[in-house]
């Protein structure tokens, strides 16, 4: 099985998680557990492995199986390698009834790969996820933390462009910029 | 155009950053606010009307009158800002424009309570709108707004961002408080309610953020002068979501009450449905509310017109009404399958099912793969009747009401739909190449 490469918080990635934990009341510092793995995942470049997920307990003091149990709960949390830019479309009502199907489609063909699979060149994953709270824009999509939305074939098209030019690390959900304490 | 009571000040530049906030009457309402004794601002909400503006519509001043204050335990009043419900983009917008609006009313409303720790919990894709949040509430605290003894009144509170990891049942508040206590987010059997036992077990209210934002204006022009907009027991403004084929998306803020006809068709608000098409149905409170066809939405079985307010909505009940929920308003033309969008919702149901119960777990995967196969050519008429039976194995007979949620957009398709259901069983192929939105994501003109 393929693990997290860097398996250590960065000095403000740590700095940042004891605050987290110390918003909680005594004893209770567990709460914090899901803001704490979002910082793992954009550490550990984009998705959590065993042993990322393991140094997370240790960290926090608790029992891995505690982490584990949360991190494969939540659809944010990837548990397999991911591309840099992981592109998640929302497919629900909404998105579907402005043209989210044909999005996929259109992305998929561009990129070459199905919903869920990697191009192979590690740049991108595609996602699809349920709705995210952006119908007014539909059809949209998320990268990162960046909301696109009223997506046409064509804007899709420059947004691919635009990250295949620009993106040398990993796009985490929690941006790398805000990772301080 | 009707009152402005939230969004008033929303196209003011900078409204997210607090001096901004401040010249246009922001913290004026937490003033007035510490003038009065806690009790006195639960009246002021009761006497409001204001219902829970996340769905339920549940009496807010009532929910907090419940709070249990005499065990001595810590109390906790939780900002519900998972907001999932398909159609709904109403809070990520209020939090984003003008988050101290937010944090002016979880003041407030933690002072009515007594608490002393609160949080607003948000869902973790909106991770942008919680540094918007974190910036905000640090210039709260730099102004003496939050922390120790606030404006000098004694009163204390420290107030938190907490993100979820993306799952729509957080939405529910007690797995809303799992999720925040660091769990999967399994909602919990009820009683005990959360006011008595909720976030680490002590007394906890969860309110969504347009509730808590409304407070705001409430505190502002007292209770009984808010309670003389809107109509019957829908009190005050609310917050529309308007999205699908419709001309102008978007958020509104309407007062409660206005015909649902001029809702859709005015260019104050929505502008009218696409290229000139035909209305087919709406879902007009978030997608687990039933779908009305276009002649159920816009006049009720008795031929009055509906209004935009829990009441109208709700007329006729099941049978022919459905419910405002959320807010989040939904609108299909004539070219929109009900099939395929059923399928669609089911799909998200089941994927959003947490698993706990049984009839929710099996019965939105049956239900999934049901619409599946009718979708693919491969359905009977006998699909449909199972599918009736299916929702009707669901609705009630959950913990949390995501089961009945899964179930209500079923049962309404059918009910209303059936002969098109039908159709698409015999006919599966003249439903498959239909496009059912514009070709503007092609890049072409809108028709």
């Amino acid at each position: 099985m393929e693990d997290n490469k860097n398996i250590e918080f960065s000095a403000d990635a740590l700095a940042l998680a004891k605050k987290l934990m110390g918003r909680y009341p005594e004893g209770k510092h567990k709460s914090a557990i899901i803001p704490i793995l979002h910082l793992a995942q954009a550490e550990f470049g984009g998705w959590l492995s065993p042993k990322g997920m393991d140094y997370v307990a240790t960290l926090m003091n608790i029992q891995p199986i505690e982490v584990y149990e949360v991190a494969s709960f939540y659809s944010m949390f990837n548990l397999q390698p991911v591309g840099k830019c992981v592109i998640e479309v929302c497919r629900t009502g909404p998105c579907w009834l402005m043209g989210a199907e044909d999005i996929v489609n259109h992305i998929e063909s561009k990129l070459n790969i199905k919903v869920g699979e990697t191009t192979t060149d590690g740049m991108f994953t595609l996602k699809t996820v349920e709705c995210l709270a952006a119908c007014g824009g539909a059809p949209m999509m998320q990268v990162g933390q960046k909301y696109h939305e009223d997506l046409t074939f064509n804007k899709v098209d420059s947004i691919l462009e635009d990250y295949k030019k620009n993106t040398t690390e990993p796009i985490s959900h929690w941006a790398k910029d805000k990772i301080k304490a | 155009m009707s009152k402005k009571l939230l969004t008033e000040h929303f196209g003011v530049q900078g409204i997210d950053q607090l001096p901004v906030y401040k010249q246009h009457g922001g913290y004026s309402a937490l003033e007035k606010a510490f003038k009065k004794t806690p009790d006195e601002i639960v009246q002021e909400v009761i006497a409001s009307g204001l219902r829970g503006r996340g769905g339920a519509g549940f009496p807010t001043g009532k929910k907090w009158s419940f709070i249990d204050k005499k065990s001595g335990k810590p109390r906790y009043l939780v900002c519900n800002a998972d907001e999932s419900e398909p159609g709904t983009f109403k809070d990520r917008y209020l939090m984003e424009v003008n988050p101290h609006l937010l944090i002016e009313g979880m003041i407030i409303s933690s002072f009515a309570l007594g608490a002393n720790l609160s949080f607003i919990y948000i869902r973790g894709e909106l991770l942008y709108v919680y540094h918007i949040l974190e910036k905000a509430i640090a210039e709260a605290y730099e102004a003496g707004y939050l922390g120790k003894n606030i404006l000098g009144t004694g009163y204390d509170l420290e107030l938190y961002c907490h993100t979820g990891g993306g799952a729509y049942i957080c939405g529910e508040e007690t797995a809303l408080i799992e999720s925040l206590e660091g769990k999967r987010g399994n909602p919990r059997i009820k009683p005990p309610f959360p006011a008595i036992s909720g976030l680490y077990n002590n007394p906890t209210v969860v309110n969504n953020v347009e509730s808590i934002a409304t407070v705001v204006p409430i505190i502002n022009m007292g209770g009984e002068e808010y309670a003389k907009i809107g109509i019957g027991n829908s009190k005050g403004t609310k917050l529309i979501s308007a999205c699908g084929h419709i001309k102008k998306p978007g958020i509104y803020e309407i007062e409660l009450g206005l015909p649902v006809e001029e809702f859709i068709y005015s260019d104050s608000y929505c502008g009218g449905i696409r290229g000139g098409r035909k209305l087919k149905a709406v879902v007009a409170g978030g997608s687990s509310v039933p779908i009305l066809p276009a002649e159920l939405i816009l006049k009720t079985e008795k031929g009055e017109p509906r209004l935009m307010s829990y009441e109208s909505l709700a007329e006729g009940g099941f049978a022919s009404g459905t419910m405002l929920g959320s807010g989040g308003f939904i609108v299909m033309d004539e070219t929109t399958s009900i099939v395929k969008n059923l399928f669609n919702f089911t799909r998200f149901y089941h994927h959003e099912s947490c698993g706990q119960c049984s009839p929710c777990r099996e019965g939105t995967a049956w239900m999934e793969k049901i619409l599946h196969r009718i979708l693919h050519g491969h359905g009977t008429l006998k699909d449909v009747d199972l599918l009736w039976t299916l929702q009707k194995n669901i609705d009630g007979k959950t913990i949390c009401p995501l089961g009945d949620a899964a179930a209500w957009p079923v049962a309404s398709a059918i009910r209303h739909f059936r002969a098109e259901f039908e159709d698409f069983v015999e006919h599966p192929e003249k439903y498959q190449d239909v496009k059912h939105y514009f070709n503007q994501i092609e890049d072409k003109q809108l028709a």
